[in-house]
């Protein structure tokens, strides 16, 4: 079942120097119970897409989007300020890389969730207290009763982390968009959350929307994975498909470029040449091609329709139809 | 690979603990003590590169600072070139700084605004003396060039470059003096994986060109695993295991290195060793082995006295009672 679909969605930000657009015309659904990637360099519009999809960035104001949301049934880009706040309140929760800095400072850990889970259900202080130790214990938050009483400051990364897991699921969200909620934490801290996310979604059989830069991240829980590029999705697939043989030039070049703890030291490392063009000067045709070593004229000149095959979209000049591969 | 291996910095039994200065322990009135660093030695051989890892913590930006004598060690000895850091003046401390350079991770915080980067990069020299004009330009568009960036950035400010590109500005800074030791801090920690392996590259040609020996910190395993010839592993404090690249990837010994390089996740499947819990706190270090309360094989002997880092394999040293 599709529980969520983004047609064309393009967010516009008006700023005082003008107007900027960091999602161009993006597409693709999330399965119910579906666990997929995003991934991207930083500034490649992953926030901002994520955030477009429950309309955050709206208290900011100046926002302008075109395209099509629709979210288990309900068109997300006319609902109502009080609609909205049930959407995300009840169906669609985030989290985010800096778990300190959005939890308050000033109440317990307890506290903050106890208030999370009344304004979802009326219950006593009580009843939501034994709750609220109860989503601790889930997130794997040792002695909840006691953590239940500490602040925020006086936990570590990882816990105050698991924390904001345990406030996003009071709700029992269909879906989790976590944008980098490892990328602050040690490895070995990274590993104990990521294995959280996947209990839980086989738990709850949430959907999560998982937001990183970190291609190793995606392999090991996502089922499939979108590759952004200056406010687009170049590239998307199952995960096994799109690190056995990916197809646009970007993804072959990023997943190249990951040092792995495997390769051959003497070799120089893949790069790609260049910087991320800023969203003021985007490149005319495909916006890969001022960096591509594949790029022609026609990459130059005209943007590259979205190919698909077999699950796999591409969206690039070198992809031949016919072959359903590369053209030589 | 090495031929020489003549130690050109030597690091003796270096410990550093801060004061903690919470508000709790202010009201307690007794003083308690960070290890940040504890009882570390190692040794770097000219022209290679020594990397160390470890968690966030583990005290790898302190024993920088503590090496290069930013902070006072509390205890231990840095010998560079016969001389022990530790003991020297500050003013015979400052004749030496031009030797050893430290680059941080973000470069941007400490190349000023004001000045572009022709400026910046000259700045070093001139305080060390070069007078000619022209030779310090010269040097600095040499440098330009080898870090990968062009004439016209000479004239340009720091704010119109990319974190990369600053990265490439100060690391041509730190190598403009020509320095005998680079002491890098997460150099490419901000970075894309994209512009990470640029500057990754960059780096390997420069110390391969200039000698250069390097002292190379990372969270990032793969990172530190690309470009150094041996690597210590810390944990809390103190060094856990030490060896040669391919030797300690082919078979780390420790406990903890193996659990860390199962965590790597580099696209690759394979088998994780979970850590059971936290990094414990350095206001209050384990007794024992510092790694015991995370370890899968400790015993009641890992809980009361501290296994020495001792020589196991030809060149691979092992903080651990059990590895034989
Ligand atoms: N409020 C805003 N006003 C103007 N531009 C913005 C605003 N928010 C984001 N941007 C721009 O939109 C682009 C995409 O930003 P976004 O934060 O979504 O990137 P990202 O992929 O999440 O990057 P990162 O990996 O660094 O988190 C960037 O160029 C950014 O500068
Ligand atoms: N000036 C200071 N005063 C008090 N404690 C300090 C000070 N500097 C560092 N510490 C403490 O010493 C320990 C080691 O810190 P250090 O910054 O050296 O770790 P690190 O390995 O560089 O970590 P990271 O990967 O996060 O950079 C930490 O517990 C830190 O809080
Ligand atoms: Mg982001
Ligand atoms: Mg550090």
């Amino acid at each position: 079942m599709t529980l969520l679909k983004v047609e064309q969605l393009h967010t516009h930000i008006h700023t005082n120097k003008g107007r900027v657009s960091p999602v161009r015309g993006v597409s693709f659904s999330i399965e119910k119970g579906e666990v997929t990637g995003v991934v991207g360099e930083s500034g490649s519009g992953k926030s901002v897409m994520s955030q477009s999809l429950i309309r955050l960035l709206d208290r900011e104001g100046n926002i302008e989007y075109n395209g099509q949301i629709h979210f288990d049934n309900k068109d997300v880009l006319a609902l109502s300020e009080a609609e909205l706040r049930k959407l995300r309140g009840n169906d669609i929760s985030i989290i985010f890389q800096d778990a300190l800095s959005s939890l308050n400072p000033l109440y317990t850990v307890g506290n903050q969730i106890v208030e999370a889970i009344r304004t979802h259900q009326s219950l006593s202080k009580k009843t939501a207290r034994k709750q609220a130790i109860e989503f601790l214990r889930l997130t794997g938050i040792p002695s909840p009763e006691t953590r239940f009483n500490s602040y925020p400051h006086e936990l570590s990364g990882g816990m105050q982390q698991r924390v904001m897991i345990a406030m996003a699921l009071v709700s029992k969200p269909k879906l989790l968009i976590a944008d980098e909620p490892t990328t602050a934490l040690d490895v070995t801290i990274q590993a104990q959350i990521l294995d959280l996310i996947i209990q839980l979604n086989t738990e709850f059989e949430m959907s999560i929307l998982f937001i990183t830069h970190d291609l190793g991240v995606v392999r090991e829980i996502c089922s499939s994975v979108k590759v952004m590029y200056l406010g687009q999705i170049v590239e998307e697939g199952p995960t096994e498909t799109i690190f056995n043989q990916p197809l646009h030039p970007y993804t072959k070049l990023l997943l190249a470029s990951m040092p792995k703890l495997n390769s051959d030291r003497t070799e120089p490392l893949p790069a790609i040449t260049g910087t991320v063009p800023s969203l003021s000067n985007i490149p005319k045709g495909c916006s890969f091609s001022t960096r591509c070593p594949y790029a022609t004229d026609l990459c130059r000149e005209q943007e590259p329709p979205m190919f698909s095959n077999d699950g796999q979209r591409v969206q690039c000049w070198l992809y031949d139809e016919e072959k359903g591969g590369w053209l030589d | 690979m090495k031929e020489d291996h003549q130690p050109i910095l030597e690091i003796r039994n270096l410990s550093k603990s801060f004061t903690a200065s919470g508000t709790l322990e202010k009201l307690s009135g007794k003083t308690k003590y960070v290890r940040a660093v504890n009882n570390v030695s190692f040794q770097l051989n000219k022209g290679e590169v020594y990397g160390l890892v470890g968690e966030s913590g583990s005290g790898k930006s302190t024993l920088a600072r503590t090496i290069l004598q930013l902070t006072k060690p509390s205890s231990g000895e840095v010998l560079y070139k016969n001389q022990d850091l530790t003991a020297l003046k500050i003013n015979e401390m400052r004749k030496l700084r031009k030797d050893l350079q430290l680059i941080f991770q973000d470069p941007f915080s400490s190349l000023n605004p004001r000045k572009t980067v022709g400026q910046i990069l000259e700045e070093p020299l001139r305080i060390h003396g070069v007078k000619k004009a022209a030779i310090r330009q010269e040097k600095a568009l040499a440098l330009l060039e080898q870090v990968g960036l062009q004439t016209e950035h000479y004239f340009r400010y720091p704010h119109e470059f990319s974190g990369g590109q600053r990265q490439r500005i100060g690391i041509a800074r730190a190598l403009i003096v020509d320095p005998e030791i680079a002491i890098l801090d997460e150099p490419v920690s901000a970075l894309d994986v994209s512009i990470q392996s640029q500057i990754l590259n960059i780096l390997k040609a420069l110390q391969k060109n200039l000698n250069l020996t390097m002292l190379f910190i990372a969270h990032d395993i793969s990172v530190v695993r690309y470009i150094s010839d041996r690597i210590g592993v810390l944990y809390l404090g103190e060094m856990m295991e030490e060896a040669d690249t391919d030797s300690l990837f082919a078979e780390p010994l420790h406990p903890y290195t193996q659990a860390l390089f199962s965590s790597v996740l580099d696209g690759s499947k394979k088998e994780r060793i979970p850590l059971k819990g936290e990094i414990p706190s350095p206001l209050a270090p384990p007794s024992g082995c510092v790694f015991h309360t995370r370890c899968p094989f400790a015993t009641e002997l890992c809980k009361e006295q501290k296994p020495k880092l001792r020589e196991v394999r030809a060149g691979q040293r092992v903080a651990c009672h059990f590895v034989k």
